[in-house]
């Protein structure tokens, strides 16, 4: 079904524009004044965002930032490039249409946990089995900010905020693992904090062709701060967070001195040493045909597992907007350019004199 | 065998206008030999209307009543307008279908039946406590018992088929005693099926021989002892196709697609009675046409305003059901002022409703089934036809003004079939309008003066890189703004832009006297009951003109003028009253509605009592006796009383 190919996501340069085009961040930043609260996760990945933009070659009017409703529905205008707030969890449907209409744009779609999970759960499934070529931007704080603090789809059971006073009693859903169930041919994770890594991750989300789904992990200092403080705090992060690395065996700790190893149809964190050799390890995959490495990896969370950043998967297979051109090229090459005097007249016809 | 027609003393009737339903088990293909009546009717040059009648499940349980599937076409040597009220000739294929139907034919009425379907077992489907075939229950009509099963099953001998699948092949049969009795060529059919089954040579010929099995029956038997002839009507000169609302509606948009020079994107979800739209466009790639089939109603919608955003003609269809889903991102369209195209292929409801069955109920929807004073321009074609017109005027609208326009069909439209005057493409209308490209002057919701449609930039335009969305936004700038003089503003501008549409658009015409004792005023597929019943109406003297909306928002500009220039108003509606709504609310007329909400359109000669029961007893003046001559059966009250009040 789907295709390895480990050099598949090629620098995104629209055909006109192979020229090197020297832009820069400030390039990107609109004249709109920035509205998230003070320390908000938000500013550091529209400042990521703003950064990777000149690395991608296109020039600003052929990139769209296509959002749904929430804090990060904001994002686009804050962006110089063409953008549309749309509404709630319906940003991929109006990305999937554009890029149809328009195959030379660079689409990005900007969501949240609730508008990608929850209103627009479907859409997202469904843009992913299609391939549509726009890179997916969720941010995930596990709680509803814009609305003032609900439980959210990945909120943990139990949590307790102003609609669920007694705690939730709804099993959060993990974001990546709907993506790779959906066929989504591009899936990572990182995190607001971690600025370098979020850049060099929504870097290749963008040279991928096809959906790519990157959750980033945002802190909502409001309504759910600290939500990943565990594990993404400076001090633990490297004891309790597991940086994927395509080819590499799956090794974390500060020290490096533990790894990830299968046991039976489960993971399993061991330690390295005299009877664990890099060897026993899982070596990460992320061009595996078929999902299944990415998917145990989509499921471990701390504190049993530390948490997998980096992309879990990246695999090669056709666009919507591809596959729908295609059938209009090989219509057009079988039967000439429509000719519309000939539709009008199909079927039986009579003359009156 | 041997015995010549002519020695069995075969008159022929000419006739103006005959109408013909063929009823039967959905499984029986009624539809298709409708269709093949019609396009036969068609090709000879006959005016001809049509009303498919199926049920919703694609195959209830046969010979059941509610898996009875009907198709009635009305063909004439003059005009019509409507589909007939009453089959001349009903062919019923089993018990089911005769018990559903025969309470349509008139007295007199030709009844066709297969009477090898009137087995024990189908007359209890069909909750018969006894055969209607031997318990004089139809001795009012002509019936012609014919063993329809096994004569065909004898023509058909010697082929390798199956027993079901010769006895599907029995419609042609009885299409083919339907083709001698109306002296119709088979040509045409025998055409169709070569190029349907061309892959399938054995059901290709046991379809062929079916038909000409029934033809040869009819000149065989000694049952008829009439054949009918229904001469060519006079139309307009041209070429001509038979066509129906949808497949009007797909040509009108891929000839808007050309029009307006840019590619049509057309997101969809399956409904009926649109996703035959959906199916046609689809076939157009060659003109590089995308269509989408969503994951629902709300992603085709918005998948279409991404393609409008992107620079084609991005455009949805639906039904009901569909529009509601789609409400919220129509809301948006309204926002971002943007050019959009929503079909509303009506049908019966609420909620689910009847799903193949008419109706005209989601006019209020459509005008105002979303948050806040959200205006959005409508049109609705009258005819099967006009619906080429209206996917094209739609179009024009929506790219000259910017707008999201609501296209308002029905089922009775979509499936019902009329000839039509193939247009040639170079005498349609140039609606290109050009993208904003200059960055000097360019700011996203500055507007045209004239229209106050907003500057449409795309993206990929240098230096025009700008974001709109759902908030509100301020003029001139589109920058999002919570200001409250600005979002007053900003409201009515929307409303004006869309007010301002009566400008660009045809008067609304009256068909009979300027001024009068009644007006009959409608809407969408009620045209051809309503010009049927008003024609009936001015022959026999009475002072009646109907006019007709094609532009429900916002109405012709003369509308007010017009519905002022008539004692009474009238307006019929397959709806409980909603453009009568409208219309007293808007011009503050004591216009009165009358509904029928059936499923079905109306009958002419409904209208015709409604409007003689509100003129009441003509007056002396207004019957000139040579009117009175000819008037029809429905005048029957005229001489009894005069009227009362003004002369």
């Amino acid at each position: 079904m789907t295709e390895t190919n480990g050099q598949s996501s090629e620098p995104g340069l629209s055909p006109e524009n192979q020229a090197v085009i020297q832009l820069t961040r400030k390039d990107f930043v609109s004249d709109q004044e920035v509205r998230w609260c003070p320390g908000c996760g938000d500013y550091s990945i529209l400042a990521q965002t703003q950064k990777v933009m000149p690395d991608f070659g296109y020039p600003r009017e052929n990139i769209v930032f296509i959002s749904g409703i929430g804090c990060s529905g904001r994002l686009p205008y804050y962006m110089n490039t063409f953008g549309f707030h749309t509404i709630h969890g319906r940003a991929p449907t109006l990305a999937t249409g554009l890029k149809a209409a328009r195959p030379d744009l660079m689409v990005w779609v900007i969501t949240g946990d609730g508008d990608a999970l929850s209103i627009g759960g479907n859409h997202v499934l469904h843009s992913m089995r299609r391939n549509v070529d726009f890179k997916m931007v969720m941010f995930n704080n596990r709680i509803y900010g814009l609305t003032k603090g609900q439980a959210s789809p990945t909120s943990e059971l139990g949590k307790r905020t102003k609609s669920t006073p007694s705690g939730t009693i709804d099993t959060p859903i993990m974001p990546l693992t709907i993506a790779l169930a959906a066929e989504a041919s591009f899936v990572a994770r990182s995190v607001d904090t971690h600025t370098e890594h979020l850049q060099g991750t929504l870097e290749l989300a963008g040279r991928h062709r096809g959906s790519a789904f990157v959750e980033v992990l945002q802190n909502c200092n409001i309504f759910n701060d600290g939500a990943f403080r565990d594990f993404t705090d400076r001090e633990v992060r490297e004891d309790r967070m597991l940086l994927l690395e395509d080819g590499q065996p799956m090794i974390f700790g500060k020290d490096r001195d533990k790894g990830i190893r299968l046991r039976g149809l489960h993971p399993e964190v061991v330690a390295l040493g005299d009877a664990v050799t890099e060897d026993d390890l899982l070596v990460h995959d992320a061009h595996a045909p078929e999902p299944y490495l990415a998917l145990m990896l989509s499921r471990m969370w701390w504190p049993e597992f530390p948490v997998p950043v980096g992309v879990l998967r990246d695999v090669a297979r056709p666009t919507h907007d591809e596959l729908l051109t295609g059938q209009i090229d090989a219509a057009v090459a079988a039967s000439g350019e429509g000719d519309l005097a000939r539709a009008l007249k199909s079927g039986e016809t009579w003359t009156v004199e | 065998m041997t015995t010549e027609i002519g020695e069995r003393q075969l008159h022929e009737q000419e006739l103006d206008r005959v109408t013909i339903r063929f009823a039967g088990d959905s499984g029986d293909g009624m539809q298709l030999t409708g269709t093949q009546f019609t396009r036969t009717a068609a090709v000879f040059g006959n005016d001809i209307s049509t009303l498919p009648d199926f049920p919703a499940e694609i195959r209830a349980p046969a010979g059941s009543l509610p898996g009875v599937s009907g198709f009635q076409i009305s063909f004439s040597s003059s005009e019509i307008h409507t589909p007939g009220d009453q089959p001349d000739v009903l062919v019923a294929m089993n018990p089911a279908a005769l018990k559903t139907n025969v309470g349509d034919l008139p007295a007199g009425g030709a009844l066709i039946v297969n009477s090898d379907a009137f087995t024990q077992q189908n007359l209890n489907k069909a909750a018969y406590a006894g055969s209607p075939l031997t318990d004089g229950s139809l001795k009012q009509y002509t019936v012609f018992e014919i063993p329809i099963s096994t004569l065909n099953a004898r023509a058909l001998e010697g082929l390798e088929m199956t027993n079901k699948q010769v006895d599907l092949t029995k419609n042609f049969f009885a299409l083919g005693i339907m083709f001698w009795l109306y002296e119709r060529s088979m040509d045409p059919t025998l055409r169709w099926v070569d190029q349907k089954f061309s892959a399938r040579p054995v059901i290709a010929e046991a379809n062929k021989r079916a038909l000409k099995a029934g033809y040869a029956f009819g000149e065989t038997t000694e049952i008829f002892h009439e054949r009918y002839i229904v001469p060519p009507a006079h139309l307009e000169p041209g070429v001509y196709r038979n066509i129906t609302g949808n497949e009007a509606t797909a040509l009108g948009f891929l000839a808007a697609s050309r029009l307006a020079r840019r590619p049509l994107f057309y997101g969809s979800y399956p409904i009926t009675p649109a996703s035959d739209i959906l199916h046609q466009l689809s076939t157009y790639k060659s003109f590089g046409v995308k269509t989408f089939q969503a994951e629902d109603e709300i992603a085709a919608i918005g998948a279409a305003i991404g393609a409008s955003y992107g620079g084609a003609l991005g455009m949805t269809a639906t039904a009901g059901p569909g529009i509601a889903l789609k409400s919220e991102a129509m809301g948006l369209a309204v926002m971002v002022e943007l050019p959009l195209v929503v079909c509303d292929i009506q049908r019966a409801g609420p909620s689910t409703g009847m799903p193949t069955k008419t109706e005209q109920a989601d006019l209020l929807q459509v005008m105002f089934g979303r948050n806040s004073d959200s205006p959005i321009p409508i049109v609705a074609p009258a005819t099967p036809a006009e619906c080429f017109d209206y996917a094209i005027e739609a179009w024009r609208i929506a790219l000259k003004y910017v707008t999201p326009v609501v296209y308002l069909s029905d089922a009775f439209l979509a499936t019902g079939a009329e000839p039509w005057k193939i247009p040639s493409p170079d005498k349609l209308p140039d609606i290109a309008v050009e993208n904003v490209t200059d960055p000097s002057s360019y700011r996203p919701y500055a507007r045209n003066p004239e229209t106050l449609a907003r500057m449409w930039a795309v993206p990929g335009t240098k230096g025009l890189e700008h974001r709109i969305g759902g908030l509100e936004k301020a003029d001139i700038t589109g920058n999002v703004s919570y200001d409250p003089e600005n979002h007053h503003q900003m409201q009515v501008l929307r409303a004006q832009k869309v007010a301002g549409i009566a400008r660009d658009i045809p008067p609304l015409d009256v068909y009979g006297p300027p001024e009068g004792d009644l007006l009959i005023l409608g809407w969408g597929s009620t045209y051809g009951a309503i010009r049927s019943a008003v024609e009936r109406l001015q022959a026999n003297g009475r002072s009646v003109a109907h006019a007709h909306l094609r532009y429900l928002n916002p109405f012709p500009a003369n509308t007010e003028q017009v519905v002022r220039s008539y004692r009474r108003v009238l307006i019929p509606e397959v709806n409980l009253g909603q453009l009568l709504m409208l219309i007293r609310a808007r011009f503050l007329i004591d216009a009165v509605g009358y509904d029928r909400v059936r499923g079905k359109p109306f009958r002419i000669a409904e209208i015709f009592d409604e409007a003689e029961r509100l003129l009441g007893p003509t007056t002396r003046e207004s019957i000139a006796p040579a009117r009175a001559a000819r008037g029809r059966t429905h005048s029957r009250e005229r001489k009894a009383k005069r009227r009362t009040g003004d002369d």
